[in-house]
């Protein structure tokens, strides 16, 4: 009882501390009812942090209704997710963090490996995470943080990866996609099938780079392999001399006036985008359909190289014991059965496990998001706003094409230090 | 009532019972007695102080001395942060390294906002001080001058995009007047549009110092100035500028301290392509590197400290005041 007590003292008090973000959620889950109410629904409430990205308040509303869990939403920016799990591992229960970020956070033993017989779905979370491979079987690019080299603990208590596949998984996927550059059709008005194309000095002073070291350092790398000036043996884990070569490659790019800016914030690059301040640049798939839902033309151009992807998954602070852990496997069991993830691609993210989200889909949704074939009729986000006419079909194609054109995933290389500091004279460059 | 009032003359408790002042000591006659109400009285603010600035900058100076990896910071004593922060600064001859680089930046920042901040504020403060008769009038025109200051800081920063943009108001403007063939791109995400933020940010804090100094300058120094014959310029030269010093100081403190340490600004307005000092800080922290980013912290203070010292030298604040 005591210890009941405790827990429900805690999430009040952090109730109080993240009243902001989430006020909407609690508003949406009508947990403001009459006193008797509360007490018993704060021993079903889970404080998820994670990005603004994937906290939806519809989720939240939803998750309310089907299993009585209140989610308390604890937004913060990816770079403080993992500051958060490593200095305040007992500020959240859950975390939706990025696979690339496990090789800081699992060393540092505060996070919980995920028992995987306690997933139901698990055998049905799409190959990509485990074995590297499309469910189809067809191997994808490996270079970066793969999934799949971090997805294994070697045991509960283990801080090593696994190379096979072991009953402990790091973190139990909730969502991933494809990143490439977007563009300006209507400004540049010709094909672009390169990443190389983001130094074209037709494009001067026209183009943009991500400002987070981390993931932009693999937007270089694809540019500089594109150019043909070196093949990495490994984009997502440089050399230093490799480090050296591609922020030499930037470094002289940006001093002769290629970049517009570099923008560090999802709303930057919408607004650099839709203002003409730049007609190609590095992007993220839910900016593209911003830029988009104002009634500009943006593509997510694919091209010929390949793809730089990403992931993320729920994992559970080690802090989490008892009733409260079994109610976070209940949550990302209901993560994973399928409204969560027909929600999420429906956003154009892709979910875990295919199959129920396809359940939770009309035909048409599933056949234009990812089947890659021309919408029947109007495509609309989750909220109902209008994002593709009848007869569009999404940039890149099918969930095969463009998962399959994975060239490599975002990562925490070794000489991550190193490269901080070679972005920072990057900058100042 | 004019913000005259509001300067607070050295009648501080702490300072005037240290001073050994004789209606004090006639109650008390012991030492001890006479000083402990004066400890007594600042000590609240002297408890505050020691807890929210002391000890943490204790800290971060004690955090920059550690070693870390990717996930922790490690407390052993190495001086790897300052050593790899001034990496190159040697081997690079004659190449500039990083961080004077960015220093350099800053500085350069930091004198272009200060001395625009310091003309425009000054005019200003004169307008209002000597041109506008009724101080109601004056009151109204100085807070006038705060409404920038009821939106948020990123805002008033973010506001300046839709028209300095490549398609922004003043590039239709130029090119439909036929001023310019292509829209002129030096205008936003540039060194000019860092300072032009600057500027439009921070005037305020000039305006408003030497304002307050130059409404406490006796009017009948300024008639005698007349009287012994001084034109405009020597009254303002000789009578005005040396009267509102401590002002201008203050001023200049304000606005030198908020650019130096800024990295939001320099940020969104330089397309985050311009370095700043704070904005290494911040980059540090993001990759969980706190030790370099409190090695870059003591930087930024030892900085900063030395040119409030120097200022300070110019014009002895508490003296003035």
């Amino acid at each position: 009882m005591k210890k009941i007590d405790e827990t429900s003292g805690l999430s009040r008090r952090s109730l109080l501390k993240t009243a902001g973000a989430a006020a909407g959620a609690l508003a949406g889950a009508g947990t403001i009812t009459g006193f008797p109410a509360v007490h018993s629904q704060e021993n079903k409430t889970l404080r998820y942090l994670g990005t603004a990205v994937n906290q939806s308040a519809d989720i939240a509303k939803k998750v309310k209704e089907d299993t009585g869990i209140t989610i308390e939403y604890v937004a913060v920016t990816t770079d403080d997710v993992t500051k958060r799990v490593i200095t305040q591992p007992n500020s959240y229960d859950l975390v939706d963090t990025e696979y690339f970020s496990l090789k800081k956070l699992v060393p540092s033993g505060n996070l919980l490996a995920m028992d995987a017989k306690k997933i139901k779905l698990f055998d049905q979370i799409t190959p990509i995470f485990t074995k590297g491979e499309l469910p189809n079987g067809k191997k994808i690019g490996d270079q970066g943080t793969a999934p799949k080299k971090v997805m294994f603990l070697e045991g509960q208590h283990s801080t090593k990866f696994s190379k096979t596949p072991t009953e402990w998984a790091t973190l139990i996927p909730t969502v991933y996609n494809a990143d490439t550059l977007g563009i300006r059709p209507d400004l540049i008005k010709r094909p672009i099938t390169s990443w190389a194309e983001l130094l074209n000095p037709e494009f001067k002073g026209k183009a943009a780079l991500l400002n987070i070291p981390s993931i932009g350092i693999m937007d270089c790398a694809m540019v500089v392999e594109a150019t043909g000036k070196h093949k990495y043996a490994d984009k997502g884990n440089m050399t230093k001399a490799e480090i050296d070569l591609t922020m030499k490659v930037m470094t002289e790019a940006k001093q002769a006036g290629q970049f517009r800016a570099f923008w560090k914030d999802f709303n930057e690059s919408v607004n650099l985008m839709s203002s003409g301040e730049t007609v190609i640049q590095s992007m993220w798939s839910p900016a593209v359909t911003a830029v988009r839902s104002k009634g500009i033309a943006c593509t997510f151009q694919p091209l010929k190289e390949g793809y730089r992807s990403w992931a993320s998954g729920f994992a559970v602070s080690k802090g989490v014991s008892g009733p409260k852990q079994e109610l976070a496997y209940e949550f990302v069991n209901w993560f994973l059965s399928g409204w969560a993830g027909a929600y999420l691609n429906r956003q154009g993210y892709y979910s875990a496990v295919l199959s129920t989200a396809k359940a939770n889909m009309e035909p048409y949704e599933w056949a234009y998001w990812m089947e890659g074939k021309p919408a029947e009729k109007d495509i609309k986000a989750p909220d109902g706003t209008l994002l593709e006419k009848a007869g569009a079909s999404r940039d890149g194609g099918s969930y095969e094409d463009r998962m399959g054109g994975v060239a490599c995933w975002n990562s925490i290389m070794d000489e991550n230090d190193y490269m901080v500091r070679k972005w920072n004279e990057f900058i100042a460059a | 009532m004019t913000t005259t009032d509001s300067i607070p003359t050295p009648r501080n408790p702490a300072a005037a019972a240290i001073a050994s002042d004789p209606t004090l000591s006639r109650e008390d006659a012991s030492p001890l007695g006479r000083v402990l109400p004066g400890w007594v009285q600042a000590m609240p603010f002297g408890l505050v102080f020691l807890a929210f600035f002391v000890v943490p900058l204790i800290l971060v100076v004690v955090v920059s001395f550690f070693d870390y990896n990717d996930y922790e910071t490690i407390p052993s004593f190495t001086t790897r942060s300052y050593v790899e922060n001034f990496e190159g600064c040697v081997s690079q001859l004659p190449d500039v390294c990083t961080i004077l680089k960015t220093y350099g930046s800053t500085l350069k920042f930091c004198f272009l906002v200060w001395a625009l901040t310091l003309v425009i504020g000054f005019t200003i403060a004169y307008f209002l001080a000597f041109h506008v008769r009724s101080v109601t009038v004056q009151m109204t025109l100085a807070l006038v001058c705060t409404i920038p200051f009821w939106t948020s800081n990123v805002i008033r920063m973010i506001s300046w995009i839709p028209l300095l943009g490549r398609n922004g108001l003043i590039n239709q403007m130029l090119v439909g007047g036929h001023v310019v063939s292509q829209p002129v791109e030096w205008l936003l995400y540039s060194q000019f549009s860092v300072v032009l933020a600057f500027v439009h940010l921070f005037t305020f804090f000039m305006v408003i110092p030497i304002f307050n100094s130059m409404a406490r300058i006796d009017k009948r120094l300024i008639e005698a100035a007349y009287d012994a014959g001084a034109n405009g310029w020597q009254t303002l030269w000789n009578v005005i500028i040396p009267l509102a010093k401590p002002g201008i100081v203050i001023g200049s403190i304000f606005v030198v301290t908020i650019v130096m340490g800024d990295f939001i600004t320099v940020g969104v307005m330089g397309g985050e392509q311009v370095a700043s000092a704070g904005k290494v800080i911040e980059t540090r922290l993001n990759a969980l590197q706190f030790p370099p980013a409190a090695a870059n912290a003591v930087l930024l203070l030892v900085v900063t400290l030395g040119i409030i010292t120097l200022l300070t030298r110019v014009v002895d604040i508490r003296k003035e005041l």
